[in-house]
């Protein structure tokens, strides 16, 4: 009776379903057929399971954690127990080739059961478009607290995103808690207690963000974007001069000293062991060099490398030895396209990023075709606030736009949502995020040809957006309109 | 990255401004140096033996338990080992209410007198004003002079308070049709707004969108033009909570029922009362305004605002008008008859006076007063001597010629032009809101004078509750202060130093307002 009972709950609220249209399945998958076929859903008889032939089994982590969450998703009213469940009539099946890609497909399935849907989809096929499907999250201009992040990681999951850019120091605060170099963030983070991220709240992330797939890149820009850095590592950063005397300002890490490559060197391989990712960011954007040149000792450098009056050069020294060091940690290093810009030999560069306004595509075309990577990121600054209609402009990129050779068009290996701090913290960061990176989230994973029109992905956005809420996520809406189930915290 | 170019001072609040972090600014305040203890096991917010309001006194006996939570509610220390008797301690702030009335069981109104003294010395700090409403403005700002040690230890200077508003009315308008905003998000703005001296919320409560409003005489609208006729209204419990919780707080709560445009959700639950639009000869199946030449109308009408007069306690309803569009009544063959019956020609204006004269003296005979959007003075309509105008359209030119002519023609006028905060844009915008005054058109002292206040608005096409707050606040403190503060408060780089500390402060009290600028809070928002 107990399941009479649900059944017929689930048939007193049923609702009109378009295929995939109001189940705001996002993002939208490669092929997904529907039939007419309906069947029941309900928590006493559904179960996730391995296949038989899985090379994953119980015991596998990732899975294991997966399917306890995708069920309480799929069955919000319900508390978890995923063991007391029997086999019910007929069974669905996930196949995947690694259990990243199950994660994405039970995200799916989880997508596809409004509450209480009459409608399954008998088949999905996927596979992301693009493999780096990425948010930078700065935790400098504001610090955000490991709540707010994990929270974010969870939605990341949701839509498919699977890299964490973490921007995690620059000019205004150090809040990374180093071991090697305590001082960093004892006198550089906002408050050396409560606006740090300690080594464990940094294992804390990393395995959060590896159970639902997602990777974080630790991005440690310099050497502008340095200030909090000078605080507590002295000497690092460049005294300025007026005329002959140094003006008290302090400029872009000093590239002249072989002790700060030895500082950087080490406090590298402290984050390069902290965090496992194969990549480590070292930014290397923005850098004025103006107080570079106003300091006689640097200029005397220059003279000895025969490097003139281009700074760029010295640039490109800085950034060389910086590779050289994430070389010998094994990993590989990732840079802002200013460095591209003034490199010397930019095609020793291994992945790029581009980030600035104008003809960004006219950038890529220039990255690629020297054959390095690229990861987009210009039409992608949700920083930039605006009525969420919006949206439509970040749906609308695309990423592979410009000439280039098969090859060349390979190299651009994904693009990023960048949420910069200045404005943004806690109070305000997960409505600016979502639900506008969603529609970068489907640029990045979904097929162009089935996503180009703007009127149709509207609805199903609309209807994510409102599972979105379902779900506790402060998304912002669309347009005027309402969901089922408002928001209803602060 | 990308290089921001600042556009105010640099923004480094190295410096403290000498005004702490009060917010808005007092008309008077002089801070000594001398600083005194406070701690939690011994300060009492109490009646003084000379107030007219006691115990009996709920607004009050409710602010000082809110305001005693404030002050050492949410702090980790509660500084209670610092050496006694080095430090002078306050231990107690006698509140007094000067007038024989107290008016603690009233209503506040547009009258209602706001000034407040308060005198903060050891051990006894004093609080007086002639009215409850000037308390509850009172303690707000002594709660914004409590800081905090190196130590922890709770602090309060010396100091010396002579406060009144600039403005009677300062509103801020809330749009619960475009998204429905859950009562405990109303709720929690009504309390923000307390912590900024704001006395009116603008319930801009139904509109074309949706009807949430839930009547007890017309019980279809809500029923057919919410979003939902459960889960998306607000019933007449939920009316009353907000009125009284509003009232706590000295807060104003001035209901909208915008007509005769804005109304398509009246017409789901209300047959006939929308004009039918025509193509040639044919009904097209859509709606425009609600229609002017049916009597139906106005008996409507009459028996809807009867209703509002008497759920809506404030003198004032706010009766819309603005942006009506003719082309609809232009199409209809039956109001193509009645205007020349009426001898109004192709002048759809007179048409949409004859409307308004007759909504003005129905709700006139509800004993109510009005206020209207700009269109309905611009219109030529003719209007009750109280009546009050709310300008909204246009940039700074614009609406100060809009002020100069609304009050050279006698009537009071409201401001909101300058604070659509729904208008968002990357940057400190809220300066710009901050530079906005009132009182910036060419015009007579007399007419000054009848400028009351201002409004700021957050219209709802992109707004709900997933980012009402934020969005909100601080600018809308922006706002706060030109409304409450003297004129010649306009240092942006000391706002800019209150203003942050201020913003700190509501996010320790639970309020999600967004960063102004880089930087950071003691406390950082606890919430999600």
């Amino acid at each position: 009776t107990h399941t009479h009972w649900i059944l017929f709950m689930f048939l007193l609220t049923l609702q009109r379903v378009a295929p995939g249209g109001e189940a705001g399945v996002w993002p939208m998958p490669r092929k997904m057929s529907e039939g007419s076929e309906r069947y029941a859903l309900h928590p006493q008889g559904f179960s996730f399971r391995y296949g038989r032939d899985s090379s994953a089994q119980l015991g596998c982590s990732v899975l294991d954690a997966a399917f306890r969450r995708y069920f309480a998703l799929c069955f919000p009213e319900n508390t978890v127990e995923t063991d007391r469940l029997s086999v019910s009539a007929g069974h669905g099946e996930l196949t995947a080739n690694t259990v990243w890609g199950a994660l994405r497909g039970e995200s799916h399935f989880r997508d596809l059961i409004i509450r209480l849907s009459r409608n399954l989809f008998l088949k999905i096929e996927d596979f992301p478009r693009f493999q780096y499907r990425g948010i930078l999250l700065d935790t400098s201009r504001h610090f955000l607290p490991v709540r707010t992040i994990l929270k974010t990681l969870d939605v990341m999951a949701y839509n498919k995103f699977n890299v964490l850019h973490w921007h995690v120091v620059d000019d205004p605060s150090f809040p990374y808690q180093s071991q090697s170099f305590p001082d960093l963030s004892n006198k550089g983070a906002f408050h050396p207690q409560s606006h740090v991220y300690t080594q464990a709240d940094i294992r804390k992330m990393v395995s959060h963000a590896r159970l639902r797939g997602i990777r974080i890149i630790p991005e440690f820009d310099s050497p502008g974007h340095t200030q909090s850095w000078g605080k507590g590592q002295p000497g690092l950063l460049t005294p300025c001069y007026k005329g002959l005397h140094p003006s008290g300002t302090f400029g872009p890490v000093n590239p002249t000293l072989s002790t700060n490559y030895n500082f950087m060197g080490r406090l590298l391989k402290e984050v390069s062991t902290l965090f496992p990712d194969p990549y480590i960011h070292l930014g290397g954007d923005e850098v004025d060099f103006s107080c570079w040149k106003s300091n006689p000792d640097v200029r005397m450098f220059m003279k000895k490398m025969g490097f003139g009056t281009d700074y760029g050069k010295l640039g490109s020294l800085y950034f060389k030895n910086m590779m050289n060091i994430i070389e010998t940690l094994n990993k590989t290093s990732v840079v802002w396209q200013d460095v591209f810009d003034y490199h010397s030999s930019p095609k020793s560069l291994d992945v790029v990023e581009v980030w600035k306004a104008g003809c960004y595509m006219c950038e890529v075309r220039r990255v690629t075709a020297a054959g390095v990577r690229v990861i987009l990121a210009s039409p992608w600054y949700l920083d930039q606030p605006g009525p969420t209609h919006e949206w439509s402009r970040f749906y609308t990129v695309r990423p592979l736009a410009f000439t280039g050779t098969e090859h060349q068009k390979r190299l651009l290996i994904g693009g990023e949502v960048c949420l910069w701090g200045e404005y943004v913290d806690g109070t305000n960061l997960a409505p600016l995020l979502w639900p506008r990176a969603s529609a970068a989230a489907e640029r990045l994973w979904s097929d162009e040809a089935q996503t180009s029109s703007v009127s149709q992905a509207y609805p199903r956005l609309a209807a994510f957006r409102c599972k979105l809420l379902r779900r506790g996520v402060q998304a912002q809406p669309l347009f005027v309109g309402h969901c089922k189930h408002e928001y209803e915290d602060l | 990255t990308r290089c921001l170019t600042l556009k105010i001072c640099d923004c480094k609040a190295r410096y403290r401004s000498r005004f702490g972090s009060l917010w808005p600014l007092p008309q008077n305040v002089v801070i000594s140096p001398v600083a005194f203890m406070l701690r939690s096991s011994s300060f009492q917010i109490v009646h003084s033996a000379e107030s007219s309001a006691g115990p009996g006194c709920s607004i009050l006996q409710s602010a000082f338990r809110r305001y005693f939570e404030y002050m050492f509610g949410y702090t980790k220390n509660q500084g209670g080992n610092t050496k006694k008797g080095q430090d002078s301690e306050v231990t107690e702030l006698q509140v007094w209410i000067t007038s024989a009335d107290s008016e603690c069981d009233a209503y506040p109104s547009v009258t209602s007198d706001e000034s407040y003294e308060l005198t903060v010395d050891q051990p006894t700090a004093v609080l007086k004003a002639a009215k409850v409403w000037g308390a509850l403005r009172g303690l707000e700002t002594f709660s914004q002079l409590v800081y905090e040690d190196q130590y922890g230890a709770k602090k309060i200077n010396k100091t010396d308070v002579q406060d009144f508003p600039r403005f009677a009315h300062r509103g801020l308008l809330l749009d619960s049709s475009r998204h429905f905003l859950p009562v405990k998000v109303i709720l929690a703005n009504l309390e923000a707004m307390a912590m900024n001296k704001y006395n009116v919320f603008h319930w801009h409560i139904v509109d074309d969108n949706s009807f949430p409003y839930e009547s007890t005489v017309f019980p279809d609208l809500s029923r057919k033009g919410a979003y939902h006729p459960y889960t998306h209204i607000y019933t007449p419990t939920d009316v009353k909570m907000v009125i009284e919780f509003a009232r706590m707080r000295g807060i104003r709560v001035i209901s909208e029922f915008d007509t005769p445009g804005h109304t398509q959700s009246w017409g789901k639950g209300q047959m006939d009362l929308l004009t039918s639009c025509y193509s040639g000869e044919n009904p097209t199946g859509s709606f425009g305004p609600v229609n002017p030449i049916l009597n139906s109308t106005y008996d409507f009408m009459a028996k809807f605002f009867k209703e509002v007069s008497l759920v809506f306690p404030d003198t004032y309803i706010h009766l819309g008008g603005d942006e009506v569009d003719f082309t609809c009544w232009k199409s209809n063959p039956d109001i193509q008859a009645f205007m020349q019956e009426h001898g109004f020609d192709k002048d759809f204006k007179k048409l949409e006076s004859y409307y308004i004269q007759k909504l003005l003296d129905i709700v006139g005979s509800t004993k109510k007063g009005y206020m209207i959007w700009q269109e309905v003075f611009d219109n030529g309509v003719k209007l009750k001597p109280d009546t009050i105008i709310h300008v909204w359209k246009g940039n700074e030119e614009q609406y100060s010629k809009e002020l100069a002519a609304v009050t050279a023609a006698g009537f009071h006028a409201l401001l909101s032009s300058p604070w659509y905060l729904n208008r968002i844009s990357y940057g400190q915008d809220w300066t710009v809101a901050y530079k906005a005054d009132p009182h910036d058109f060419n015009g007579t002292d007399a007419q000054k004078k009848l400028v009351i206040g201002g409004e700021a608005c957050l219209w709802g096409e992109y707004v709900d509750a997933t980012n009402l707050t934020p969005r909100l606040w601080p600018r809308a403190s922006a706002v706060a202060e030109r409304l409450w503060s003297n004129q010649n408060v306009t240092d942006v780089g000391d706002a800019y130093n209150r203003l942050t500390q201020h913003r700190c402060r509501m996010v320790a009290r639970g309020i999600p307002a967004e960063p102004l600028f880089v930087g950071y809070c003691d406390q950082e928002y606890k919430g999600l």
